[in-house]
């Protein structure tokens, strides 16, 4: 981010408060200790008997789990710091999950993009390379208890190298296809892919 | 420079304070001038960002509170006590400081005019500030659009825009219910409980009226208003969302 040296908010000398290594932290966030909340709607609550998750679109043959199935998936705990495009910044959160390269395995594809679909309609998209090779999960486990419903529970993604939002809460599926198609923030305002570290916020960041 | 590739983003903007209202004892009005302001939609935000003399940089955002109205633009902050940016801006600015911000931003937790009504907005503390830009968007465009805000505030003297508030309340159309949950004055006949489902069910409008709806508040009041409006018969798309923790500011 370019930084005018001009500008000066006389007074300002900031707190500086959670001051963690600075390159740990992308520019313009801060760190904080809680857990705050966003979401653009009612918290979706779907019993476990309700809930399957889905690989769809251009697949050779879409799968399916039940909660049964899915949770018998062999899992990873991830301990990675995410980035909210509200600025806050949670380092050091502890998940359980199953690697999208789990699902994914053995799907035959040519596909370039994935959407994340949810309970209650939200949609995020991503590039298909940036949920495989190690980078994205699909976790319902939260410092070692069953995922929060108002954090996504039973079971959101968690694709920690880009702004949250890209981590969709209440997932029911992937799509995988080969035109991109923006999803609900990103039709509202944020950017298309979510790079904090490139501050990619909003749409030309 | 400014060729096709940079339009459309959104630049950071010097915003000369003009003035500065006490609308609480813990929150303040920041009234901007903001020369090129493009406008916005009631519910939209702007980052602010605050800069030290050696460069160190804090960034927030907050709702903006006023109608769209030419190169001014007000925010209503709330001052938290553990907090690094609402501190300075509730106590130090003045008018001719300057910040700088950028915006609007958001396009979901939005009402304009062509959205139409009827409309329920329903408020926990300085969650009352996108609201209530919705508020005089309507006010300013002279609508006759149906509204109805439910403010919940911990007691009469915490009550943001509260004479605004009064006086707008005979405009017809628009209905004000307040609930005061930890202090009530004396002969307080309104309600002084937080926000359940009874209080939504008596103020209205009924979900087969299919009202837009308009949360905002802090996390666990959001949740609660939500999911009592659901319960209700709202249909969860109708009900629009906007949350914030304790922490932040």
């Amino acid at each position: 981010m370019a930084h005018d040296s001009s500008f000066v908010s006389r007074g300002f000398h900031g707190r500086r408060r959670g001051e963690a290594d600075p390159g740990r932290v992308p520019p313009g966030q801060y760190v904080t200790p809680d857990f705050p909340v966003l979401s653009a709607g009612p918290t979706p609550h779907r019993s476990l008997e309700l809930w399957n998750l889905s690989i769809i679109g251009e697949v050779d043959e879409t799968r399916g789990w039940t909660w049964e199935e899915f949770s018998a998936l062999p899992t990873e705990e991830i301990t990675v710091d995410i980035h909210c495009v509200t600025k806050w910044s949670k380092l050091e959160t502890v998940w359980r999950g199953v690697s999208v390269d789990t699902l994914l395995d053995g799907i035959e594809t040519a596909a370039e993009y994935v959407i994340q679909y949810s309970d209650g309609g939200y949609t995020t998209n991503l590039p298909l390379e940036d949920v495989t090779g190690g980078k994205a999960w699909i976790v319902y486990e939260y410092d070692g208890e069953p995922l929060a419903p108002e954090h996504g529970g039973p079971a959101r993604m968690l694709v920690p190298h880009l702004y949250f939002w890209k981590s969709a809460k209440w997932l029911r599926g992937l799509r995988l296809q080969s035109e991109d198609d923006p999803g609900f923030w990103e039709v509202n305002g944020y950017h298309n892919y979510g790079d904090p570290w490139q501050e990619q916020r909003y749409w030309g960041d | 420079m400014a060729g096709a590739a940079l339009l459309g983003r959104l630049t950071w903007q010097p915003a000369e304070v003009a003035d500065v209202v006490t609308e609480t004892p813990r929150t303040k009005t920041l009234v901007f001038e903001v020369p090129g302001w493009p406008g916005h939609r009631a519910g939209q935000h702007v980052d602010v960002r605050l800069t030290a003399e050696d460069g160190y940089q804090a960034e927030r955002s907050y709702s903006i509170a006023s109608a769209p109205d030419g190169s001014r633009l007000e925010l209503t902050v709330e001052r938290l006590d553990d907090g690094e940016v609402s501190p300075y801006l509730t106590d130090e600015l003045r008018p001719g400081d300057r910040i700088e911000l950028r915006g609007p931003i958001g396009g979901y937790f939005v009402w304009e005019l062509s959205v139409g009504g009827p409309v329920l907005l329903v408020a926990g503390g300085s969650g009352i500030v996108p609201l209530m830009a919705m508020i005089r968007t309507r006010i300013a465009a002279g609508s006759g659009t149906e509204m109805r805000l439910l403010f919940s505030s911990r007691s009469w003297d915490d009550v943001i825009y509260r004479d605004e508030l009064e006086r707008l309340a005979g405009d017809a159309g628009l209905v004000v219910t307040h609930t005061l949950t930890r202090s009530q004055p004396p002969g307080w006949t309104g309600y002084a409980r937080r926000v359940d489902a009874e209080i939504l069910r008596e103020v209205g409008p009924r979900a087969d009226e299919r009202p837009h709806v308009y949360v905002c508040g802090p996390t666990p009041f959001v949740e609660a208003v939500a999911e009592a409006l659901v319960q209700l018969g709202h249909e969860p798309r109708m009900i629009k969302t906007e949350r914030f923790g304790a922490t932040g500011g």
